[in-house]
Order: structure tokens, then C-alpha cells, then sequence
């Protein structure tokens, strides 16, 4: 990984993010992947795999509520870490500064849309 | 007809700006052409958030950036006579806007700030260690940086512009005219062309703001202030031994020098001094204290590769914006002292906002981007203040002595409040508003700190057996 990129450098399997912890910022990744991780009941379910440019842990940017996932490294990885404190001071001057997060917040609930759509249609199919 | 003598009520002031803004002729619309003059910072922002935000309504724009250098040759060729930093608060939002600054962009990632004075010398770091700072080169880096394959800001920026559209035009123009309504360019090759909107982005050292001046009166070209700028080549090994990962900042009791570091960034140094009209006394003065001499390798100061004096905005230009032209980054308003880059980016975008949200009329343009403008300008007069104090600081021995103190006891804390570690980075950094900063230093707990280091710091005590190290 390159010494001369911004953000910090996690290690294979790093967490970045706990799941249940209280956030008060977000992370975009400059380098490398990130894997998002449901823990339930023991079990941790990979909700998806993130990679350059894109971000997460952005709920904790607009709402105080507890890390709805866990993130950790895969492979080295770069992320950059943004405070909620900077992006809402800017965000009053210009509102436009929320269209990017809007938009992949938008792209989530579609994917989510799918992702439900296909699991009742496998319910309603019941077991073969 | 308004009666004579009779002012107008409130109601009819809004009703007539209104509809001032909403001529339909000073609104742009599908196959608009606008030229941006100028493909620095300001110019490849503006083009790049135009076209975006062009996009979210289906406006399918024209746009040209006018940019006679190719960023492809080191030294003055391709060199915008700039610090190249970009702050903690820009990385940042560029990275929620898209925008991450790729490591072949990136010089050095700092992270923290060594702050030396002629009674110590401390490093502030802030609470997440995590570089956050950019140190780049705006062109192709200096002299003798060619075999280094040093990929400039500029031209990332406009590779992103072009990316979203925009065509490049490499061709110099020379004068700002109009036609009719509409602005035309005249390029060095003696070519015309008329545009729907002209986005002037020379930066602070072009004399197009003058011919900008003299078509319209309305607008008079910033105040601006001579500072220096210059390379040393050190290499990378030395540069680490030497500098680290930290920008090394400079409280010295120097007259008419507001601001002073040493920026490391792969192969090289680049030293910024920033103030009042620096001149090549002050320069001298400044290479030969000692705590600058220390950073150097065997307290030597090598010869510069390049070197320049180019001028920064220090007051705001008036009315920059006209019917179809509006004049954006350094021609416009900059950020005292700090984050340039920053600058550019808010009016840049300020105005792309208004001319696709709202139109492009002077009206629009004083309804919508200027008090973006406004808000650098107002905060720039706490500025003053904020290094006004700075400034009796660094005059006087027992001050600095206790402010090293002060930032030094907050470092090495493990938790707790670090007031002074904050002000002094954010103003280093320039990553926060002036007047944050100033409210800051108002805090009656920090005003104790102040004071109680003071003391502290200067009550001469008996000796101990035992005594603390001083930092």
C-alpha cells in the first residue's frame, strides 16, 4: 500500500467499526476493501463488500444511534475517516453536499428492495 | 411607473428581483455554452460541479476550460506559485463529494504539526492519528522534478472535469470583451467567441482581472499581498529523518511575518512564507534563525531548485459577478492566510449552484453566490483578530514560553479538554472557521490555561533535585 495516501491503514481483519457501539463519524475508503458484517445471535452474516470510493457508517453522521454493523479490513485497506462535526457545518452552507451520501443511501434501499423481494419469493415457494 | 419621490416597499424589491432572475434569456438551458477562464483549483471545480449539477435537471451544457499550460513540464511552465495544501476539513468533504485524492496526487499525507520557537519546540497532534492533510503539488512540481513522474492537483482536478464533459481548450486569452450581452473571449491567437456565461478563474497574479475591471466598473480586483514561496531538493531518506510526516510551523519574532512552514512532499521542501509584503530581508532573516536552520540536515540551509513571489488575496474583490460572468477562487474571495484550495472550491461551487439552480443574472448571482462570498469575507475581519493576537504571541518571550508550555502539557496528557492544541491547529490547519477559533480563545477555561501557564512558565522556581524535562 502506497505511503503516500491520506486516512489511515488497517491490517488484514481490522475492525474499523463495531456493531452496537455509538458512532460520530463515517469512513470512505481510498484503498483496498472492507467487508460489512451482521452479528446475530454468535453467527456474523456478510452483508456486502465495499471497496474504493465507496462509504459507510454514514447513519451515524445523521442519526445518534449504535453502528448498525461491524466493518473490518480485507486484505490491507485505507479509510479515510470524516467528522460529523465538519460535514454538518458544511452541509448548512451547502445542501447540495448531501446528494452524494442521498444517493448511495438511495442505492442501498433499492438493493434492500430486491434483496427482500427475492426472499419472500423464496418463502412463498417454501422448501422444494 | 414608481411614483417620484416614492421608495420602494420590500414586497416590490423581491417581486422585482425575482423576476430579474427569472428572465428566461439569463437562464442557462440545453446547449448553453460557458467558458471557464482559467483551469486551476477554482476553474476545474466550478466545470466539474456545473456539469453535475447540470445533470440532476437533464441540462445538457457546453462547457470550455481555457488553460494554455499542459501540467506536463516542471518548474514555472507548469507551476501555479502555490503552498499546495489541502485541508483537513476539504479532504474530507472532497471524499463525501467523490473526490479522493489519489496517492500518486498526494506528496505526503501529514498528520501532525511541529510547532517551533526561539524557547522550544513541540508537535501537535490531534486526537485521531490519521493522515488527513494533503501536501501536493499544484503544477508538476518544481524544477528538476520531471524523471520524479509527479502528477499535479491541477491537472487531476481537470482530468475530473473532462471526465464529467468539460473540454479542454489550450489557448491563452488575453482579453475579456462583450458582444452584445453576451462575454467573448479573445484567445492569444486572435480567435472570438461569444459565451451564455464566462467563469473567470485566472487566480489573484493575472492582469485579465483588470480588463474584467474595466468592462464592468461594478467589479474591483482583491487586494492582494506579496509572500514567498521556494523549493529546497533534500531527497526522501533525509526529508524523514529530518521532517517526518509532521508540517513544521515557525512562532518567530519576525516583523511583517504572519505565518511560516516547512511542507514536506516526496523528493522535496516546500517553504511558504505568508504576511505582509515579504521581501528578500525577510526571507534571509527567516533562513538564518536557528530553529529553522535545525530542520535542515547538518543545521545547513541548501540552495533553493525554485523559487517565487507570487501575491495572495488578502481582501475580498467587490462584486464579483455580472450579468453572464461571475469570478470565482482568488480573483473573487479567498481565506486569509489558509486553505486556498478550500476557497476555491466553496465559491467555485457557490456560483456552479447558482448558475444551474438559479440563473445567471447579476441578481442571481448576488442572491445566491455572494453571500457564500460574504461569509469568507466577514469571517476573514475575526481573522485579523485571531493573528493579531497571534502576532503579540510570537513578540514576546513570556508568551511563547507559555504557549509551548501549554500546548506541550496537553500532549502529553493521555484525555482531558486540549484547548490551545486546537486553536493552534486549526489555525495552522485552517480547517475550522476564524470565528470558531476566536470563540475558543474567548472560553473562560482556556483564558485559566492561558494564564496559569503563564505564570508557570515564567515564575522563576528554586532548583530541585529532581526536575521535569522541558519540553
Amino acid at each position: 500500500m502506497s505511503a503516500r495516501g491520506l486516512g489511515k491503514v488497517y491490517r488484514d481483519g481490522e475492525e474499523i467499526v463495531r456493531q452496537n457501539e455509538v458512532g460520530d463519524c463515517m469512513f470512505v475508503i481510498q484503498e483496498g476493501q472492507v467487508e460489512v458484517l451482521s452479528e446475530l445471535d454468535d453467527d456474523e452474516f456478510r452483508l456486502g463488500l465495499l471497496g474504493p470510493g465507496d462509504f459507510f457508517g454514514e447513519m451515524a453522521i445523521v442519526e445518534k444511534q449504535a453502528r448498525a454493523a461491524t466493518v473490518r479490513a480485507v486484505g490491507e485497506a485505507r479509510v479515510l475517516t470524516v467528522d460529523k462535526r465538519t460535514f454538518l457545518r458544511r452541509v448548512q452552507e451547502d445542501p447540495t453536499l448531501a446528494l452524494n451520501i442521498l444517493r448511495t443511501l438511495c442505492q442501498r434501499i433499492r438493493a434492500l428492495d430486491t434483496e427482500i423481494a427475492e426472499l419472500r419469493d423464496e418463502l412463498s415457494e417454501g422448501p422444494t | 411607473m414608481m411614483p417620484f419621490g416614492r421608495k420602494r416597499s420590500d414586497l416590490e424589491v423581491s417581486l422585482a428581483e425575482g423576476l430579474a432572475e427569472r428572465r428566461p434569456e439569463l437562464q442557462l438551458e440545453d446547449g448553453s455554452r460557458v467558458a471557464v477562464v482559467g483551469g486551476g483549483p477554482a476553474g476545474s471545480f466550478f466545470a466539474y460541479f456545473l456539469l453535475r449539477m447540470a445533470a440532476t435537471l437533464d441540462l445538457k451544457l457546453q462547457v470550455e476550460i481555457y488553460e494554455p499550460r499542459f501540467f506536463t513540464h516542471g518548474g514555472p511552465a507548469g507551476c501555479n506559485h502555490c503552498g499546495g495544501i489541502v485541508s483537513e476539513s476539504l479532504v474530507q468533504l472532497l471524499a463525501t463529494e467523490g473526490l479522493n485524492l489519489p496517492p500518486e496526487v498526494v506528496q505526503r499525507g501529514i498528520d501532525s504539526y511541529m510547532l517551533h520557537t526561539d524557547v522550544g519546540s513541540v508537535r501537535i497532534e490531534p486526537p485521531l492519528q490519521e493522515k488527513r492533510i494533503a501536501a501536493l503539488y499544484r503544477g508538476n512540481g518544481p524544477r528538476n522534478a520531471e524523471p520524479l513522474s509527479v502528477h499535479g492537483f491541477d491537472r487531476y482536478l481537470q482530468d475530473r472535469a473532462a471526465g464529467e464533459g468539460a473540454t479542454i481548450q489550450r489557448k491563452l486569452v488575453t482579453e475579456i470583451d462583450w458582444e452584445g450581452d453576451r462575454p467573448t473571449l479573445v484567445c492569444a491567437t486572435g480567435e472570438r467567441e461569444s459565451f451564455d456565461l464566462v467563469a473567470v478563474a485566472t487566480g489573484i497574479n493575472s492582469h485579465l482581472l483588470d480588463r474584467v475591471a474595466d468592462a464592468r466598473p461594478s467589479y474591483k480586483p482583491p487586494a492582494a499581498s506579496k509572500t514567498f514561496i521556494c523549493e529546497f531538493q533534500l531527497g526522501q531518506e533525509t526529508i524523514e529523518k529530518c521532517l517526518g510526516p509532521s508540517m513544521h510551523v515557525f512562532l518567530l519574532d519576525l516583523p511583517r511575518l504572519e505565518f511560516a512552514a516547512l511542507i514536506p512532499k516526496g523528493d522535496f521542501v516546500t517553504m511558504a512564507l505568508l504576511g505582509d509584503e515579504i521581501d528578500e530581508a525577510l526571507v534571509e532573516g527567516f533562513l538564518s534563525a536557528p530553529e529553522v536552520r535545525a530542520c535542515f540536515p547538518e543545521e545547513r540551509v541548501p540552495a533553493t531548485v525554485c523559487h517565487c513571489f507570487p501575491r495572495i488575496n488578502v481582501r475580498a474583490a467587490q462584486r464579483p459577478f455580472a450579468d453572464r460572468m461571475v469570478v470565482i477562487g482568488d480573483g473573487g474571495v479567498a481565506r486569509l492566510y489558509k486553505d486556498g484550495i478550500g476557497s476555491a472550491y466553496r465559491t467555485a461551487k457557490a456560483a456552479a449552484r447558482t448558475a444551474v439552480y438559479q440563473g445567471i443574472s447579476a441578481q442571481s448571482f448576488q442572491a445566491h453566490f455572494w453571500p457564500a462570498c460574504r461569509a469568507i469575507d466577514v469571517d476573514n475581519q475575526l481573522g485579523r483578530i485571531v493573528f493579531t493576537v497571534s502576532g503579540l504571541i510570537q513578540k514576546f518571550r513570556l508568551t511563547r514560553r507559555a504557549l509551548i508550555r501549554m500546548v506541550w502539557s496537553e500532549q502529553m496528557r493521555a484525555g482531558g479538554p486540549r484547548r490551545m492544541s486546537g486553536v493552534m491547529w486549526d489555525v495552522f490547519t485552517g480547517s475550522a472557521p476564524y470565528r470558531e477559533i476566536l470563540v475558543r480563545t474567548l472560553h473562560p477555561a482556556f483564558l485559566a490555561g492561558l494564564l496559569w501557564n503563564l505564570l508557570a512558565a515564567n515564575v522563576p522556581r528554586r532548583p530541585r533535585r529532581a526536575t521535569r524535562r522541558q519540553p
